[in-house]
């Protein structure tokens, strides 16, 4: 059972929405010479555009329908109200170079969210320009390069980053023709500190460290991590994809961190999207905060008796420069990330990092018997298991198409890379306890069906409206895009 | 209030299996002395208090729609969004899915960026889309990492237009500043009245990119072909930023020659959200698919001989490649990639061209009414769009002053980024403009320089 796509519904003269006539005197378009011939795009009704898309949602699995413990990737839930905030006329239509005066309410809403991030975190200082965690990445190892040119520190070129890091990570330093030095996990799941000394001198740039780390498991050494960096004149990079582990828990500026991403799609609950918009504002201590991005949301004029304060933008003074265009990802990520933050308070976002953190050892107990954990000790807000079952040929990937067909999302698969056929899982806090316990219940029975009826596991799904997908067709037709059929006539 | 389903009672039961005492308990690997800290934030609120506070914040904000009267564009357009775009993009199985890593059950997601693939290349006239990027401004940093990868580093010069947007051009300073490039051409004291040619001589063996706008920054319309072919001729590429709006009516630069086709999707059924988040589409050329960052869905077959969709090339990006990886790029825009299609979709063809014929037909008539005033007129000769720069005899901060007490938002002051523009303002008039509104602008103008 397959949909046809919006080009195979086309029907020449069909309509959907359509527009009044031009309440002003007519002008000649410019000299044909400038215009195009045809603009093959699909004509479908409304009702033929909504069943479509209707259609199309129901393939999709998401956390709405079922529980999503895709590790590293917090797929908690998103709160409906955020919804409600987001769209209300004041954010969706204003014009991002409004202004001031007339975007008060806008910018006191980033001026508080960047003063709570900063609570949050302990940095000095915030942006909430970048787009997306990767984005914000970008924008810290900027930083952190400009901040060496600027001592005229010319000859730091190598960035640290642990074999368990995010691919991001060793990407985001590449785009800048930074060396990527590896650094290998001891047996604990922490930072090998030999290996790390052994690369720590004039030549780092800094650190990359995602802590909890991707095992999910919180560095027992990592103020001697943070001490060896920085006695060699490097800075801190804090990854903060894990950040759901450690609200109120420990604060990464408090650390010794010098700069970290915050995705507010993971923390604070702004929905994935089927992939984003992301949200990624960047923290910072106090020697890196004339580096930020502009700009700056800051007070221009103080508060004066009845007066409100004047918020406006501000420029840091030795600035990366622009990430993007405008102001970062407003309406679809600040406001929901704030209205999130405030109904939270900070005992809240204390229970959220707790719960996270119980419900992952949670499942651990319930799974350690049967499933081998290669750094078993109390993790975070997930943990990683390899996914295969003894004395049988049943692989990570098997285990997660099994899961689909009973009605879960599976893991994260083969990352990270330092795990046999990794499973990673992160199960967050708004699920209950009897979801973790079906969750478990069904791993287990997975891998008494490994034993059993290797076949059923290993041509899994069986239930989803499609099966497995032949990547390899895919990568080598490259059919990237469909049209009109050839026979179409719009006229 | 939180979101937390788990009873003190399941709580402990929890705990008990686990082998720890408290929740605390859970915490050990934390430095003591950093554990627990105080965080100084507001108390919490429940739902009723929080959507009242939100109201009130939005309320205090002058919109576009009610409040204030907008002729300000500059890279976000105030357009008309038909409710069907939101009423899906509320579906729970859309916006709470994420990347469709596991498409036997993605396909909704994977399916609907396919389609946004296939009509942004309808629109552009190139071959091939991606999923999206940030927005317009990044994706023309990432057509200079393309390029940068397709000369394998050999190349080191990008010649930027002067009339590609201002924040573009500053986004694109940013991103190049570890690649030892030379950025050519951006120069806001270039002479603005130049045709595109103009830029010829910059393009030389050494370029691996020309960026041109269109319609470029002032609105103006151009046909690229002969720069393009000029660049070419050098062995460069050419990256045309595009108005998607503008692309129902003008000439694609997909037959202008173009090798990517990068722009703001913005004004196809996204709300402006104060700048964001928006869109960033890339297109591009068969060839170039290898170079190219962000996902990429294409069509396969699945084990029952379904055709169906998956992410695909995946070996181009930073979770295989990692820092050799052609961007560090991780998500798309997807969700607003999906209300950019149903927003195509449910206007289709001719509602597109609708939505842009009225832009034109209203931004000229806002024009000719203008540049009848005594002292003002139109800075450039050339055909335009739906935006226009029009010379004031007075400070545009003083004329959008008193346009703002008669609750109108005047135009973009181009002196802010160009010199040769002071008292030039940046008009921009969409089909939500009505006629009544075009000559209340122009009476006030009027007004403000009698």
């Amino acid at each position: 059972m397959t949909e046809a796509t919006l080009f195979e519904l086309s029907s020449p003269g069909r309509a959907g929405v359509t527009f009044p006539e031009p309440d002003v005197p007519h002008f000649d378009l410019p000299d044909e010479s400038l215009l195009r011939d045809d603009l093959p795009l699909p004509e479908l009704a409304e009702v033929d555009v909504v069943r479509h898309y209707t259609a199309l949602s129901r393939y999709n699995y998401s956390v709405d329908t079922g529980f999503y413990p895709l590790g590293s990737c917090t797929m908690k839930y998103n709160p409906k109200i955020n919804e409600d905030t987001c769209r209300l006329p004041g954010f969706l239509f204003t014009h991002p170079l409004q202004p001031i005066e007339t975007v008060q309410g806008n910018l006191l809403l980033m001026y508080q969210l960047q003063e709570w991030l900063k609570e949050i975190s302990g940095f000095a200082a915030v942006t909430l320009q970048p787009a997306a965690g990767a984005h914000g990445e970008f924008t810290g190892v900027l930083m952190m390069r400009a901040y060496h040119k600027a001592r005229g520190d010319h000859k730091r070129v190598k960035m640290l980053i642990p074999d368990a890091a995010h691919g991001t990570n060793p990407a985001s330093a590449g785009m800048l023709g930074m060396t990527v030095k590896v650094i290998p996990s001891d047996s604990r799941g922490n930072v090998d500190l030999d290996a790390l000394k052994a690369e720590c001198d004039d030549t780092v740039v800094g650190m990359m460290l995602t802590n909890p780390n991707t095992l999910g498991l919180f560095d027992e050494n990592i103020e001697e991590v943070i001490r060896l960096v920085r006695d060699c004149g490097g800075l801190m990079y804090g990854d903060g994809a894990n950040l759901n582990a450690l609200l109120g828990i420990v604060r990464p500026g408090d650390l010794g961190f010098d700069v970290m991403h915050f995705n507010l799609h993971k923390t604070f609950a702004v929905p994935h999207g089927g992939g984003g918009p992301g949200s990624g504002p960047v923290g910072v201590s106090e020697r890196l905060a004339d580096f930020l991005p502009a700009p700056l949301v800051g007070i221009l004029e103080e508060a004066e008796g009845e007066t409100p304060p004047l918020y406006g933008f501000v420029t840091p003074k030795q600035t990366i420069g622009r990430m993007k265009a405008f102001h970062g990802h407003f309406g679809g990520g600040l406001v929901r990330a704030y209205t999130y933050i405030a109904m939270h308070g900070a005992d809240g976002l204390k229970d959220v990092s707790q719960y996270a953190v119980l419900n992952a050892n949670y499942l651990a107990a319930r799974l350690r018997e049967t499933y081998k954990i290669p750094f078993d000790r109390i993790c975070m807000h997930e943990f990683v298991m390899e996914g295969r079952v003894e004395g049988t040929d049943v692989r990570a990937l098997d285990i997660s198409k099994r899961l689909m067909d009973y009605n879960f999302h599976p893991p994260t698969n083969y990352f990270p890379l330092i795990v046999r056929e990794a499973l990673m899982i992160e199960p967050t806090e708004t699920e209950n306890k009897d979801t973790l316990d079906r969750f478990a219940d069904t791993l287990i029975k997975i891998a008494e069906e490994s034993k059993t009826n290797p076949e059923l596991v290993k041509t899994a799904p069986h239930t989803t409206p499609f099966g497995r997908m032949d990547e390899v067709k895919a990568a080598r037709e490259l059919v990237l895009c469909c049209w009109l059929p050839e026979n179409y006539s719009n006229e | 209030m939180t979101y937390i389903p788990i009873s003190p009672k399941e709580r402990d039961a929890m705990l008990a299996t686990i082998g720890v005492e408290s929740l605390d308990a859970l915490f050990q690997a934390v430095p003591a002395k950093y554990r627990f800290p105080q965080m100084n934030l507001p108390p919490a609120l429940t739902e009723m208090e929080a959507a009242s506070l939100l109201a009130e914040i939005a309320s205090s904000n002058e919109n576009t729609r009610g409040d204030l009267i907008s002729f300000l564009g500059a890279g976000m357009y105030n357009h008309y969004i038909p409710s069907v775009v939101d009423h899906i993009l509320r579906r729970g199985e859309f916006y709470t899915a994420y990347t469709p890593y596991q498409p036997e059950i993605s396909q909704g997601t994977l399916q609907a960026i396919f389609e946004y693939q296939s009509l942004m290349t309808a629109l552009t006239g190139m071959e091939l889309s991606n999923a999206s990027h940030y927005d317009g401004a990044t994706a023309a940093a990432e057509a200079v990492n393309l390029a940068f990868a397709n000369f394998r580093g050999k190349r080191r010069k990008v010649v930027i237009s002067p009339t590609v947007h201002p924040q573009y051009r500053e986004t694109i300073r940013t991103y190049t500043q570890g690649m030892e490039l030379t950025l050519a051409g951006d120069d806001a004291a270039a002479d603005l009245q130049a045709a595109p040619e103009a830029l010829t001589p910059l393009i030389d063996v050494e370029t691996a990119l020309v960026i041109v706008q269109y319609p470029d920054f002032f609105g103006r319309i151009f046909d690229y072909t002969r720069l393009i072919e000029a660049a070419h001729a050098q062995g460069a590429l050419v990256c045309v930023v595009a108005n998607p709006t503008a692309l129902a009516l003008f000439k694609t630069p997909g037959a202008m020659g173009a090798d990517i086709v990068v722009g703001e999707g913005q004004p196809l059924g996204l709300p402006m959200w104060f700048g964001g988040p928006s869109l960033g589409f890339f297109t591009t050329r068969k060839q170039y698919v290898h170079k190219m960052a962000g996902r990429l869905v294409g069509e396969t077959v699945d084990s029952r001989g379904q055709r169906s969709y998956v992410l695909t090339l995946t070996a181009r990006e930073q979770h295989i490649k990692r820092e050799k990886a052609t961007s560090n790029i991780c998500t798309n825009q997807g969700l607003l990639a999906l209300a950019s299609a149903v927003y195509l979709s449910v206007v289709g063809k001719n509602g597109l061209k609708q939505v842009a014929n009225l832009c034109y037909q209203k931004a000229h008539y806002a024009a000719e009414e203008l540049s009848k005033i005594p002292g003002v007129g139109l800075c450039f000769p050339q055909p335009f769009f739906h935006e226009f720069a029009v010379c004031f005899p007075k400070p545009v901060a003083e004329i959008n002053e008193h346009l703002l007490e008669h609750g109108i938002i005047g135009g973009y002051d181009l002196g802010q980024d160009y010199p040769a523009l002071k008292d030039h303002a940046l008009i921009a008039v969409t089909e939500m403009n009505t006629r009544d509104e075009i000559d209340m602008l122009v009476e006030v103008v009027k007004e403000v320089l009698s």
